[in-house]
């Protein structure tokens, strides 16, 4: 009832007839009790479609495989990987992996969301930051370290987020005031 | 045949059978709390999660949980070790030190089973500052209560939900110390497709899942001079209440039952089974209709509200088959506030009308914005066979030393037919009944359909009436309707006329029924005692209800007719139903 009407996820977004024809591929078998097994793998395929995994999408997978929406939505709240909120344009996440844990990532963390008033796993009211904290990203060398986007950047000190931010601001052309 | 040991004792069960199997055929009694077997609901809740019942097993390790280990040839089990009984109170310690102390004023109190089994196993209070849930309280539908602090993840009700009524409105939620049984995306109960069937409550072992209380509501009714108070009570629970009051189960209590309702000061005391009758009427004269003419074919019966919601919810396209009849709660409801208003010269506006339904959906379908006459309110609150317990207890009537009194007139009449709407098959047999005769003209002298009863899930038949053979089944537990209406559908099978009961074995199971222990047998007891109520009543058939006739004469004028159809049928199921689960 209180459906959200996002842009990305009506029902004329192509991605609903890459995701279906995906499942389609599957060739799931509504009576076949096992048919969950390709479940997950199914939400992989519909958060790198999305960015996210909203309503809509959750109930259009669960009328694909003939399960309840109920089942699909367990199944996304017990894996971090899998969100329900979208990302923003641009996603800052911030490794909270031991070695950038005991460098203080924790307090980088702090001042990105101070910097953009947002806490992790939300996103700003425009749509333009998302924040997030993940685990070992393999460059513990560089810690703390801060994954922009598809960009590493390592020993990342305190006082420097506001700084990093301005740059996409600068980025996308309108760079507004940072609280 | 595998041989075991248990507490020294030796016991051979069949292979695949658990310690918990082996011990019940030794008569030990193995403490439970998730696990949860009911074999003719073919209900299975073996989770293992509150590892309360393990065992200790010579060679392994661990303790084991005896409701989920499989037995092994020559394994010893003791069930009484100093190690296990020390491990199972630390292990209820430890849910408890997550649950609510508010047993006192919690609606489960006495029958929760977490409270007697912390009794049982004599429980310390050792952790009262540890860390608790916090998870809000669900208000949002008239039917269902939910209290997720109070939920101890036995997951009897998801298994309920989703296996045996296929609804699936139910999931673990989240993970580790935040994981919560709730609906889809942690929804309210009202944005799920929830039925309000209420076999979760009937499971539920504590105060989780609970129907919505209106004791306070009717007591206010009852205070209020200005307004004229009126009960019905449905057949079913005639043959429960007595459980309450420490009857067997199965004692047939309606005389004692109308006598305490009249104590606590309601204006007149009604019987539901007399809308039974009146829906066989308007139900059977819409069976007549579309069997002649061959269309809209099966009918299926619209009087409970939990598979009306199911069929909206999941099979959207076959709406036009459920009869457009309401339920016996809302024609009861709709003839007090008209026909009987007239009587009696009472403003219908003053008049409010008090169900006892055993059952929790009925709580939703009063609550219906269709389930109306001429913009007056059918029914105003509908109770629970355990909120009627309460209510007469709080009002001092205890049943076993009231004398018996009849119902009220003209309401207060009715037939075996009615009577048995309570068991699964039960509206069909009524129906049969009086489509027979209607249709034959002849007399049915052996009224008894054998073939639609019994607590087995599905129920066929075909009946001869003369020109035309039908074909009918009754159904109950939405997951045997699931069934029979995928065959509906695909052509598989075809029928005239199918009844479905939401709850397994019908209303005698509702989920507004006192909680039975050992449920298979209580629900036998109950229906037979509903068969029995049948066969000796001198009025069998709906259609020779005196007073049934009388209102039409009277008052209604043509089964079918314009009047009638205002007052006993809803037209307009879509008003009733959120329209954004259709595609699931």
């Amino acid at each position: 009832m209180t459906e959200q009407k996002n842009p990305c996820c009506t029902g004329s977004n192509p991605g609903f007839a890459e995701l279906g024809a995906y499942i389609d591929a599957l060739k799931i078998d509504p009576k076949d009790p096992e048919r969950k097994e390709m479940l997950i793998m199914t939400l992989h395929k519909a958060q790198s479609i999305f960015g996210y995994l909203p309503s809509e999408v959750q109930k259009f997978v669960a009328k694909k495989f003939s399960i309840p929406h109920a089942d699909v939505s367990g199944v996304i709240s017990f894996y971090n990987y899998f969100t329900t909120t979208p990302k923003g344009k641009t996603n800052i996440s911030i490794c909270m992996g031991t070695a950038c844990y005991v460098n203080g990532s924790d307090k980088i963390l702090q001042d990105f969301e101070k910097a953009l008033g947002i806490k992790s796993g939300q996103v700003t009211a425009d749509g333009r930051f998302s924040i997030e904290s993940l685990r070992c990203v393999g460059a513990c060398g560089l810690a703390p370290v801060v994954l922009i986007n598809e960009h590493v950047y390592g020993k990342v000190k305190q006082g420097q987020a506001e700084k990093i931010i301005e740059e996409y601001l600068i980025e996308y052309g309108e760079p507004v005031e940072v609280e | 045949m595998i041989t075991l040991t248990i507490d020294g004792r030796e016991v051979s069960v069949p292979a695949g059978s658990t310690i918990l199997d082996a011990a019940k055929k030794l008569n030990l009694k193995i403490p439970t709390l998730c696990y949860l077997e009911l074999e003719k609901l073919h209900y299975k809740n073996q989770v293992a999660s509150c590892r309360v019942c393990v065992v200790e097993v010579e060679g392994r390790r661990n303790l084991a949980p005896a409701c989920a280990t499989p037995v092994m040839p020559g394994m010893k089990v003791i069930t009484n070790s100093k190690r296990v009984l020390s491990a199972r109170r630390k292990n209820l310690e430890l849910i408890i030190s997550n649950h609510p102390f508010t047993c006192l004023t919690c609606l489960k109190s006495t029958e929760c089973e977490l409270q007697t089994m912390a009794w049982e196993y004599d429980v310390q209070v050792k952790y009262p500052n540890g860390e608790r849930m916090r998870h809000k309280k669900d208000h949002s539908s008239a039917a269902l209560f939910r209290d997720p602090d109070k939920c101890i993840m036995c997951r009897r009700c998801e298994t309920m939900c989703n296996e045996v009524q296929t609804v699936g409105a139910l999931t673990a939620f989240g993970r580790g110390f935040n994981t919560i049984v709730a609906p889809a995306e942690k929804n309210e109960i009202v944005d799920s497709p929830c039925v309000y069937c209420g076999q979760c409550v009937t499971v539920c072992p504590t105060g989780a899942l609970i129907g919505h209380s209106y004791v306070n509501q009717v007591w206010n009714a009852l205070f209020d001079e200005t307004k004229k108070v009126v009960v019905q009570v449905a057949p079913a629970v005639r043959v429960a209440l007595g459980e309450e009051f420490g009857y067997p189960a199965g004692e047939i209590v309606t005389g004692k039952m109308v006598a305490g309702l009249r104590q606590l000061g309601f204006d007149a005391v009604f019987d539901t089974t007399f809308g039974a009758d009146l829906t066989i009427i308007e139900e059977g004269t819409e069976i007549i209709e579309r069997v002649t003419k061959n269309e809209n074919l099966p009918i299926l019966t619209s009087c409970c509200p939990g598979w009306i919601n199911f069929i909206r919810y999941y099979y959207p396209s076959l709406e036009y088959m459920p009869s457009t009849t309401k339920s016996p709660q809302q024609m009861t409801g709709a003839i007090i506030k008209s026909y009987y208003a007239e009587k009696m010269g009472w403003d219908p506006k003053n008049i409010v009308v008090v169900s006892i339904m055993p059952c929790i959906a009925k709580k939703y379908e009063a609550s219906l914005p269709n389930q109306e006459s001429y913009g007056i309110r059918d029914v105003d609150y509908s109770l629970t066979t355990r909120e009627l317990a309460k209510i007469l207890k709080e009002g001092s009537v205890d049943l076993r030393y009231i004398e018996e009194e009849d119902f009220d007139s003209p309401l207060g009449v009715s037939t075996g037919a009615g009577v048995i709407f309570g068991a699964t098959g039960g509206v069909l047999e009524a129906a049969l009944r009086s489509v027979y005769e209607l249709v034959t003209k002849e007399t049915l002298e052996n009224v008894d359909f054998v073939a639609l009863r019994g607590l087995d899930s599905a129920h066929e038949a075909v009946v001869d009436l003369g020109d035309r053979k039908i074909r009918v089944a009754a159904v109950s537990g939405l997951g045997n309707a699931r069934k029979i209406l995928d065959k509906v559908v695909s052509g598989e099978e075809v029928f005239d006329v199918i009844e479905i009961m939401a709850c397994p074995g019908g209303c005698i199971n509702g989920g507004g029924q006192p909680y039975a222990k050992d449920r298979d047998v209580v629900l036998q007891k109950r229906m037979e005692s509903l068969y029995k109520l049948d066969r000796e009543d001198k009025l069998r058939k709906s259609h020779e209800n005196p007073e049934v006739i009388a209102l039409y004469k009277d008052f209604l004028g043509e089964p079918g007719g314009q009047k009638a159809h205002d007052l006993l049928h809803v037209e307009n199921f879509e008003a009733s139903v959120m329209s954004e689960w259709e595609h699931l």
